[in-house]
């Protein structure tokens, strides 16, 4: 239970996927715009996290590991995302096609999301167990959805100030960025 | 008049369209390995071996691979030389390989190459293809290694390890922290804005 709790917090919190691991920066500097938008992408992603840390745990502990195929880890994980990301996208189409419109480009992109593939890839390197992986994949989206989210709202504020023309456009976004990272940092002050 | 041509294939992809500081792609290695020199040299070393190595293998197989199933077909290939790369440096460099640690199976989703395999492999000769793959792989070397060398410098005090004033001042520590990584980045690219902004300025006037 304890471990539940600190996986819970660590991967929310004091190592935020996208501002302490680096996970997920493309979709969180290209997505983040418009807070409806970063939003959406926050829940398709941790809808795939979620569903793909469960997939590839059960790849791995049934399939590489017994066959000791471990070194096929990378090519295995990344095949099974994409699969799974067309996968939620014909599904999101067909069923809620009022969300499959609102994220339009962004669902096939998630294939390329690093923090999908890290996810999976650290969930083997830390050794969790399903339930754990399961737990540790959810909430590191939660974190990315929360940092993309907070991100989107500080971003929609700038555009509307006046900027020095070098730093328009990416450059302030970065030091945003680095400065909501000092933040984040605040939090590794719990000790668990 | 072909030689010409091949150079400026290498020479745009290193410098006029840098994967990094121009198009901003790729930017979760460039943020996350590039605490020190040698972090970020192998990085954007081994980045670059994957990318040439995949241009030529997609450019090689461009007319065979359905266009339906090409990014699929795209990623497989790059995921097995990627699978390479890693075995190479966990078996002749397991330091670097344990500092890289999970960000060397991520070159796989690293999307410069993607980006390169679909803009480029897939319509081009297999020769240019590998010289697109070398110019835009040492434009990706050469911008982690600027960008490296500035957070060691500030963070550690060293440069490739050495000494420089670290005996001396305390360095800036939080350089080499993950806030300074994305500082420091957008501060070089608000840099180069305003270097290319001022050379245009000079050319019209």
């Amino acid at each position: 239970m304890k471990q539940a709790f600190a996986i819970v917090l660590s991967a929310i919190l004091t190592q935020n996927f996208v501002l302490v691991k680096f996970l997920g920066i493309c979709p969180f500097l290209g997505v983040s715009k418009k807070t409806e938008t970063a939003a959406g992408m926050g829940m398709a992603v941790t809808f795939v996290m979620a569903i793909a840390s469960m997939i590839t745990y059960a790849t791995n502990h049934f399939l590489l590991v017994p066959l000791h195929l471990e070194y096929l880890q990378t090519i295995a994980f990344i095949l099974i995302i994409a699969g799974l990301v067309q996968f939620v996208e014909m599904f999101v189409q067909k069923s809620m096609p009022s969300l499959y419109n609102a994220l339009g480009i962004y669902l096939p992109l998630i294939t390329t999301n690093c923090a999908v593939l890290g996810v999976a890839l650290l969930n083997v390197q830390n050794e969790y167990n399903f339930i754990y992986s399961l737990l540790y994949g959810t909430c590191a989206a939660l974190g990315f959805s929360l940092a993309i989210f907070l991100f989107a709202g500080i971003r929609e504020l700038i555009n509307e100030k006046d900027i020095p023309k070098p730093f328009q456009g990416f450059p302030i976004a970065l030091v945003t960025a680095g400065l909501m990272a000092i933040a984040f940092m605040g939090f590794s002050g719990f000790s668990i | 008049m072909n030689t010409n041509k091949n150079l400026s294939v290498v020479i745009n992809g290193l410098v006029k369209e840098n994967p990094t500081f121009v198009q901003l792609l790729g930017m979760c290695p460039t943020l996350a390995v590039t605490t020190s020199l040698k972090n970020g040299l192998g990085m954007g070393l081994s980045a670059a071996a994957v990318l040439t190595a995949s241009n030529v293998l997609i450019s090689l197989l461009r007319k065979l691979i359905p266009s339906k199933v090409r990014i699929a077909a795209y990623i497989v290939i790059i995921a097995a030389f990627v699978t390479l790369v890693q075995m190479s440096l966990n078996a002749f460099f397991p330091d670097l390989a344990s500092q890289l640690g999970i960000f060397i199976p991520l070159i796989v989703v690293n999307c410069i190459i993607l980006a390169r395999a679909e803009a480029f492999a897939s319509k081009n000769d297999v020769l240019s293809s590998a010289l697109d793959g070398i110019g835009t792989g040492l434009g990706f070397t050469a911008a982690l290694c600027i960008i490296s060398t500035v957070r060691e410098f500030f963070g550690f005090g060293t440069i490739w390890g050495i000494s420089i004033y670290a005996d001396k001042i305390a360095p800036i520590a939080i350089v080499t922290m993950p806030p300074g990584g994305f500082i420091v980045l957008g501060l070089l690219i608000a840099l180069i804005n305003y270097i290319a902004a001022k050379r245009k300025g000079d050319k019209a006037s």
